[in-house]
Formats: C-alpha cells, structure tokens, sequence
C-alpha cells in the first residue's frame, strides 16, 4: 500500500433557531427560574413542553408550571467529560422527573461519583448565575432531599417581558479526513509539479483528479497517465462577487479547463489575460507559486486558440 | 395486478418568505401538512404514512429531522421515511410516496418537503473545507455559469434569452400568492441592468433564498372518489441519476434527464410532449435553465429551446407555458421546491391554481433536478385518472 494522506476536518457552525411560540415560553421561562410544561390531550404535562401531542397530533397550547424539584427515574454514569458538556468534572446523565411532570427530562448531575447516584433519589435544579434563555439556564442538577408535590401544577400564560425568540446552537463535528490511494498519489505528485491521472482499462478515459475507480465502468484504475501541463479553456464565468473566505480580487475567471490527454475537464482560475478577453478554446498553462500545493492560476500560452470541434466533448 | 391509480387529493404550502422567524421548523411543517388536510377534507387519522424530504442535513444542522418532526406530522404510530437527493428531493419525495399508494402499501400518504434557509447556510453545507484541496472558488452559481456559457455556445443562443425568463417568472410570481418574491415594479429593463453576478448570469437572473414546505395527501381510488375537489391523476413519474462528474458527461443536457423525461413519457403514453403537455412546472434556479431544460425534457429540438422563450411560448399565455407559478426563481426553499414543481403541476390539472391557472390544464409536467445535475426527479399527472 503506497502512503495514504491523512488530516483532521473539523465542521464547525452557528446555526440559529426560530423557537416557535412554546420552545419561546419554555426556553424564557429558564431565564425567569420558572419551568414550564404543556399539558397533552390525555392530561399528562409534557416537560419539557411540546408544540404537537405525540399521541393525537393536535396542536398544544396549555401551559403549567411545575416544580424546581424532582425524582431521577434512570441515569448513565460519566466519568470523562467532554469539551461543551454542562459540567466539566464527572457526572451522571439524569432523567429528571420534575414534581407535577408526567415526563422526564434529560440532564445532568452533580454527584460525588456513581455510588452517590440511584434511581428514585430526589433533586432540584441549580441555577445558571447568567441566565439567558437556554437548556443551559438550568446549570445542572443536585441532590436534594424533600417530598414530592402532589399537587396539580397550576396554568401558566407563557408570556414573559422581552421573550427569548431565537437560539444560536453551534455544532461541531471532528473528522480524520482520508482522500485514499488515487488522490493522495495525485496530491504527492502536485508537489513535484506535475499532474498525474489516472486511466480507465476498460473506457480508456483518463481521469483527473483520479478517484481510483472510473465512475461510468465501475472498475478501479490504477495506470497513471501525466497529463498537461497544458490545456484548453472548455468554458468559464466571470466572477463579480468577493468569496468571504478567498482573497482574490473581482472579477476574476473561473474556467472549466481541460488539461492536454485528460478526459474531462478540471476548475482553475485565469489570469495574466483581462478577464473580459477569455474566451471558449483559450490555449493556458500553469503557474505555481512558491511552496504551494495547488496550481495558483493558469495563463494563456500564447498558442492558436483550439477549434470547438476539438474540444467541444469536454464541455 | 395492474398499479393502483395515484390521486393527488391535498396540497398546502406556506406562503414562502426570505425568514419565518415566527415558527419553529415543526411549525413550518405543520402549516403546509394542515393545509394539505383541509385541502383533502381529512383529518390526521386518515393518512396511513408519512414521507419527508428535504435537503442535506448540513444545510439547518438538525440530524435526521424525520424524528424530531414526528409528532408535528401526525406520525405517530405509522411509518415515516426519509428521502435525499439534494435538490431534487422534493420530486423524489413525492415519488416514493406515489409508489407506496401504487404498490397498494399504503392507501393515504401525507407527503411534505421543506428547507428553512434562514436558519441554514446552504454554501457552508456545500463546501466543506476538505483537506489537500483547493478551496472552492466560485459558489453554486459558479458551479452553474460555464454550463449556461456552454449552452448559449451550443445553441447560438442570444444572450438576451436569460432576462426574459426571469422576468417572466418574476411576472407569474405576482399571481401566486405563496411565492416569495412579489415586485410589482419589476421592468424587463432591471433585470437587463441587474449586476453580472458570475458573467453570464446576472442577479436577477437567480434564485431567492426562502423558508417554506410544501405538502400533499396522495390516495387510490376509493380515496380519490371521496376528495371535495377534483383530483390531479398521477399518469407518470420516474427518477434517474448519474455520477457527479464523469468523462463524457453533458452538463448542458444530461443522460439521465433525457432517460428520465422518456419514461415519464412512456408510461403517459405521450409521443409529443410539445403538443399534448398543457404546463411544465421546471426545476429553474437560474433562468438559462428554462431554454436548456425545454431541449432535455423534449419540448424542443437540440439548440432549438431558447426560440421557444423568445418567441414566447412559455408565457402564461403561450401554448406552453413554463413556471406559471413563478418557479424557482421567485421561491427557493430548497428541500421543497422540486414539491412545489411537482404540486403546481397537479394544481393545474386539478384548475385549483387561481390567477395563475393555464385555461382547460388537462396534463401537466412537475421537474426537479439537484446534485451536480445528477439526480432528476418528474412526474406528469393529469386531470382525468389514467386509461386502463
């Protein structure tokens, strides 16, 4: 097996969320120490509350208060913590049976370790100190001795001054990204400045970048083929829009370019030519800048343009 | 056993918009899914299965939004999938919950597409930073532009055609009141003088971003005799797909939408699609595609479609008229709008589709495409149920 390539790929993001008039209510209610419920058709209250009854599908609206306190009905032992969970030293995972609740609700607890920990123990909510209408208003749970209510939770409007409408929820996924045999044999050979595809035994078409497998035939390649360093411009855009991310300066051309003895066509920039003079069958080469691993741009050879009939498959 | 014959019985949207910051998405859902319902003239205990499609999950960063949408949709206790095909899983969508009513599975399906742009990024979705590759350098629109370039080179098309689709469109949108964008003071000389945003396809040559959802209750027979309104009669619908990339590929005309287009034909026993289809509601993020797309689904010959918009053929009033409800151009929720094109079309045949209804619609195409132009999506219904 020749070396495989291999890097970290991190995707990260801030979505945002429209609450919804309940999540709204539930997620302000944290911020004012008040935990609400909806109660479903059948009478049982929902915490936390939903927009729809899980059993008739009507839209739910009745809102009630229930109690900071609660019964643990079951819990799964942390011992390692990771980055953004609400505590940061060991923990139990709780479902909390809040007092006038029919439903659980999943959080954490604060305990000294798992022997500290069973199913049935009472608990209450510890407060966020900066409450600011989120899950994580509630900072955790803790032990906390007391009776259960048996009281009915009372109604509750949902209506608070300067309700929460809207949450920011980042998410975050950690991969190790593996571009496999063809590819990194295609990005080594970049590195020397040449560009290596590879070619179908079967179609005989040459692919570039190679995948290691030709996509129409179902076979893998495996016989390298060099092709370039120059090519024909099959067809372009003019860019007139800055990418937040590139530093390149509007407008500039993106080609679709195809690179002599390669059978379909790869995207590179053009330069060194106004941008208002590329055209269809534009003749182009290469230019690599220093210690880069990606062609920077491609610039006109000077050469005839090539015949559309020449190129007119690759398009 | 010959299919059960598939009636379209129910259709809601919402009416789309740039943010519904007042609705959480299984709000979102719900308004078009209730719509649906009171459309049909049922209620939640009548619909037997529940298929949703939208977009990648990368797109809101909610995973597997089936399960969270569960009890929005009435699912509870019946049978709920999950369809992907990027942008044409609105289409894909519906056909597999046409194909659970054909297969005599299921005899009601609730079927819904939705995006919430506002609460999305469609761009970081899409582009990923991939290590040892090239950022990318140009966006969707970047993506689609040399192939519309490709196009106009092949065709000889003028490059004026671009404009009248769009503002065509953006015409039709104002006699739909679910569409997005209603700019009543938009003249054909705008959208000539709008930016070249990727040369050449200028801005008001593009799609919105819009939060929405689309829905509809599929039936058989029995249900179909049952509806308050006319029902659509599903005569055909097929789906092809194709590599993203591969040596030979036609961006300009795909394969697979050619193949796609033929067997939705065949089943539909239709030999002239020009003549004997009423309204096409198509799949057009940018407005070239409107010329590029009459070639792949047959309406015209090879070079030959941009004639049709110019000579105005596609109009509201043309013997074919294309995007009567504004199409993608004017409302782009991605997830829903290959269900929106689907829908359109059966609210057509069924003469349910108000100011921007074709007069006597018989038979009526919907279009969705998505991918790289990979995966294609489209069925063709009609006013009376089909022969045999």
């Amino acid at each position: 097996m020749p070396d495989v390539l291999s890097a970290p790929l991190v995707v990260e993001f801030p979505f945002t969320r429209s609450l919804g008039p309940v999540q709204s209510a539930f997620l302000t209610g944290l911020r004012e120490r008040t935990v609400l419920g909806v109660r479903a058709d059948n009478g049982t209250v929902l915490v936390p509350p939903v927009e729809y009854d899980p059993v008739t599908a009507n839209e739910l609206r009745d809102l009630v208060e229930v109690a900071p306190t609660g019964t643990v009905t079951t819990w799964a032992w942390n011992p390692s913590p990771r980055r953004d969970q609400p505590l940061d030293t060991p923990f139990a995972w709780v479902l909390v049976r809040l007092d006038g609740a029919g439903t659980a609700l999943l959080h954490v607890l604060d305990a000294p370790g798992p022997d500290a920990v069973r199913t049935g123990m009472r608990v209450r909510i510890r407060w966020a100190a900066t409450r600011v209408g989120a899950i994580t208003d509630i900072a955790c749970f803790e032990p906390y001795e007391s009776e259960p209510h048996g009281s009915e939770p009372a109604s509750h409007s949902g209506e608070f001054a300067e309700p929460v409408t809207g949450i920011v929820t980042p998410a975050r996924l950690d991969y190790v990204h593996t571009p496999g045999r063809a590819q990194s044999a295609y990005i080594k050979a970049l590195e020397e400045r040449r560009t290596v595809g590879e070619r179908c035994p079967s179609c005989r078409k040459v692919y570039v970048p190679p995948r290691g497998a030709c996509p129409t035939c179902g076979v893998a390649t495996a016989e390298q083929v060099e092709v370039g360093p120059r090519g024909t411009v099959t067809t372009f855009c003019i860019v007139n829009i800055k990418a937040k991310n590139l530093d390149i300066e509007v407008p500039y051309v993106y080609a679709h370019i195809a690179l002599d003895g390669a059978d379909l066509a790869l995207h590179g920039r053009i330069a060194g030519i106004p941008y208002d003079q590329v055209r269809m069958g534009l003749r182009v080469e290469p230019v690599w800048s220093e210690g880069a691993r990606h062609v920077d741009h491609y610039r006109p050879t000077g050469e005839p343009d090539a015949d559309y009939d020449t190129y007119k498959e690759l398009v | 056993m010959p299919e059960e014959p598939v009636a379209v019985v129910g259709i809601g949207q919402t009416k789309h918009v740039a943010a519904r910051h007042d609705v959480s998405i299984a709000g979102l859902v719900r308004e078009a899914a209730v719509r649906a319902l009171e459309d049909a003239g049922l209620g939640w205990a009548d619909i037997d299965a529940v298929v949703i499609g939208k977009a990648p999950d990368f797109f809101e960063g909610v995973m597997m939004p089936e399960l969270y949408l569960a009890d929005a949709l009435g699912a509870v206790g019946k049978p709920m999938l999950r369809v992907h095909t990027a942008g044409s899983v609105g289409g894909s969508t519906a056909l597999v919950a046409a194909n659970l009513v054909a297969a005599r599975v299921h005899r009601t399906v609730l079927t819904l597409a939705f995006e919430k742009q506002s609460e999305s990024n469609a761009m970081w979705g899409l582009s990923l930073p991939v290590p040892f590759q090239q950022p990318l350098l140009a966006g969707a629109g970047g993506f689609f532009a040399p192939h519309v370039r490709a196009y106009m080179r092949r065709a000889g098309a003028p490059d004026t055609v671009g404009s009248l689709v769009a503002y065509k469109d953006r015409r039709n949108a104002l006699k739909n009141p679910y569409a997005h964008i209603h700019d009543h003071d938009l003249t054909l000389e705008k959208v000539q003088s709008s930016p070249m945003l990727w040369d050449p396809v200028r801005y008001s040559e593009t799609c919105p971003s819009s939060d929405g959802a689309c829905a509809m209750i599929l039936t058989d027979r029995a249900g179909a005799a049952r509806s308050p309104h006319p029902p659509a009669w599903v005569h055909g619908g097929a789906m092809r797909s194709e590599p993203t990339l591969f040596a030979g590929k036609d961006f300009v005309s795909p394969q697979a939408g050619k193949d796609c287009a033929a067997d939705v034909y065949r089943q539909a026993r239709i030999t002239d699609p020009r003549r004997e289809i009423d309204a096409v509601e198509m799949y057009v993020p940018f407005s070239w595609y409107e010329p590029m797309w009459l070639e792949n689904l047959g309406f015209a010959d090879e070079g030959e479609g941009w004639k049709l918009t110019e000579a105005g053929v596609t109009e509201l009033d043309g013997d074919l008229p294309v995007n009567p409800s504004g199409g993608v151009l004017s409302t782009n929720p991605i997830g829903a709008s290959g269900m929106i094109r689907f829908a359109e079309a059966a609210l057509q045949v069924r003469g349910r589709a108000g100011e921007h209804q074709v007069d006597g619609a018989a038979r009526a195409l919907g279009h969705a495409y998505g991918g790289g132009s990979q995966f294609f999506a489209m069925w063709l219904v009609g006013a009376e149920p089909p022969p045999g």
